[in-house]
């Protein structure tokens, strides 16, 4: 469904992707790994044109585009195919829960309010917030938060969501409500390229597992391979880090 | 003796708080309705960064902070007449007044808009919007909120400020005192009065003020 090659992206001197290739198919669930600094964000960021990449091509349902010099046109066609989920949830902060699902919706897709409250509900229902519709993000906590964000992220009927970091601002005690509700996305079939630290998410959840250090994939496998079966001596060592900070 | 001058003041109250309220009043909220349409403008212009409309924006704001209203008045009414534009003395204070606090709220307008959480510009982008859709109906509600207190400020100078409107034949509250004061010659008094009414008028703008913020608030913070 997206296939992405050698994209690459400085900041300054500071080399960030250098050269990254990934591959997601329909239903796939992607988790990419690696330490701070890795280039996962900036390569997720990039995909979805909030950065734009030096260089790189991407397909995106059999069309083909470059990366660096994508039409502005081209790419709000591409982001009505897809979602993101950010760290810190970027709920609209003058909106209530119901109007940050709609906002998109009636505004950038011009489904009329009536139906476009309906499927809010349906996506906020999914995410277990259909009980604060008229809530503002600011009376929630971020566990809600980011369920809303999800909400929004689903309404849109996307092919693929893309999610950065999505547990990482949350209290440890708000983890489990999200990843709870991507491992139901991830059941029924969503497509999902996941930036996480969650190691138990990209082992039982995610189908395939890519692993970044210094702006290039180190390994790539399916899941059981990559955490069972590692190749590479860096993956292993990650591996065995996270797993030793477990215990 | 205190007895007329009792009355006299009770008489003058009257004619200067209705000159106030008709006057003074609508020549604020005229001026500064156009001094908020020209502040977000100007704002939006600088946050957006329209490089071909930015040195007009800071010709614009040099000009009007490096001279003062008073002389701001005088060219509009008593100066541009003699190159053919006659304005008359009303529609030149709210010109003025409009244009002068226009570019101080500008400012203020720009800062709340660079207070807005740049996620959320790039949040409307992931669900589709265009920038000027996000601009109309995230980031502009947002700023005005931030902006609420300074924009209230303005609001409270500018009914200040109307008093210069007096030295261009306005007959606002202070120039009605001094055509009363030019008959009785109770200078002492009557500027005293009118300044009360400046007070009175100011009070009930910083109790909707603080109103208006506490309104806001509750209906959930903006961080």
């Amino acid at each position: 469904m997206i296939d992405v090659q050698n994209v690459t992206k400085s900041f300054g001197s500071f080399g960030a992707l250098r050269g990254v290739s990934l591959h997601v198919d329909k239903g796939d669930v992607v988790a990419i790994l690696g330490p701070s600094g890795s280039g996962k964000t900036t390569l997720l960021r990039c995909i979805n044109y909030l950065e734009i990449a030096d260089s790189g091509t991407m397909t995106f349902d059999g069309e083909s585009f470059d990366m660096h010099s994508i039409s502005k046109k081209d790419i709000s066609r591409l982001r009505r195919k897809t979602a993101f989920v950010f760290q810190n949830y970027n709920l609209f902060l003058n909106k209530t829960v119901l109007q940050n699902v709609t906002e998109g919706l009636i505004i950038a897709r011009k489904v009329p309010k009536e139906a476009a409250e309906k499927k809010a509900i349906a996506a906020l229902e999914k995410v277990g917030m259909a009980d604060r519709l008229d809530s503002f993000p600011s009376q929630l906590s971020g566990g809600q938060q980011q369920r809303v964000a999800i909400a929004r992220a689903l309404a849109a009927d996307p092919e693929i969501i893309y999610f950065d970091e999505p547990t990482s601002a949350l209290d440890p005690e708000l983890i489990g409500e999200v990843l709870s509700v991507m491992r139901d996305l991830a059941k029924e079939g969503m497509t999902m390229l996941v930036v996480t630290h969650e190691m138990n998410f990209a082992r039982n959840v995610s189908n395939k597992v890519i692993f970044m250090e210094n702006g290039q994939v180190i390994e790539s496998a399916d899941s059981k391979t990559f955490f069972e079966n590692p190749k590479e001596e860096r993956t292993k060592l990650f591996i065995q880090t996270i797993q030793s900070g477990r215990e | 003796m205190n007895e007329k001058l009792l009355q006299l003041l009770i008489d003058s109250f009257w004619k200067i708080l209705i000159a106030g309220i008709r006057v003074t009043i609508p020549l604020a909220m005229l001026s500064f309705l156009f001094a908020l349409v020209i502040a977000v403008l100007v704002a939006v212009i600088q946050y957006a960064n329209i490089k071909v409309l930015r040195p007009f924006i800071r010709f614009y704001i040099w000009i009007i902070r490096g001279t003062p209203l008073l002389v701001q008045l005088y060219v509009v009414f008593y100066g541009l007449p003699s190159i053919g534009i006659v304005l008359p003395a009303f529609p030149s204070a709210v010109f003025c007044l409009a244009v002068n606090e226009g570019a101080y709220m500008a400012e203020s307008m720009r800062a709340a808009l660079e207070a807005v959480p740049k996620g959320q510009l790039e949040a409307g982008y992931c669900v589709g919007m265009s920038y000027w859709q996000i601009m109309r109906r995230i980031i502009l509600p947002q700023a005005f909120r931030t902006a609420f207190p300074s924009l209230s400020n303005s609001f409270i100078s500018m009914i200040k400020s109307t008093s210069m409107a007096s030295t261009i034949t306005v007959t606002e509250m202070l120039r009605q005192t001094q055509i009363i004061n030019g008959r009785v010659y109770q200078s002492f008094a009557l500027y005293m009065e009118v300044g009360l009414v400046y007070l009175i008028f100011c009070t009930v703008l910083t109790w909707l003020q603080s109103y208006g913020e506490k309104k806001l608030s509750a209906y959930g913070g903006t961080r």
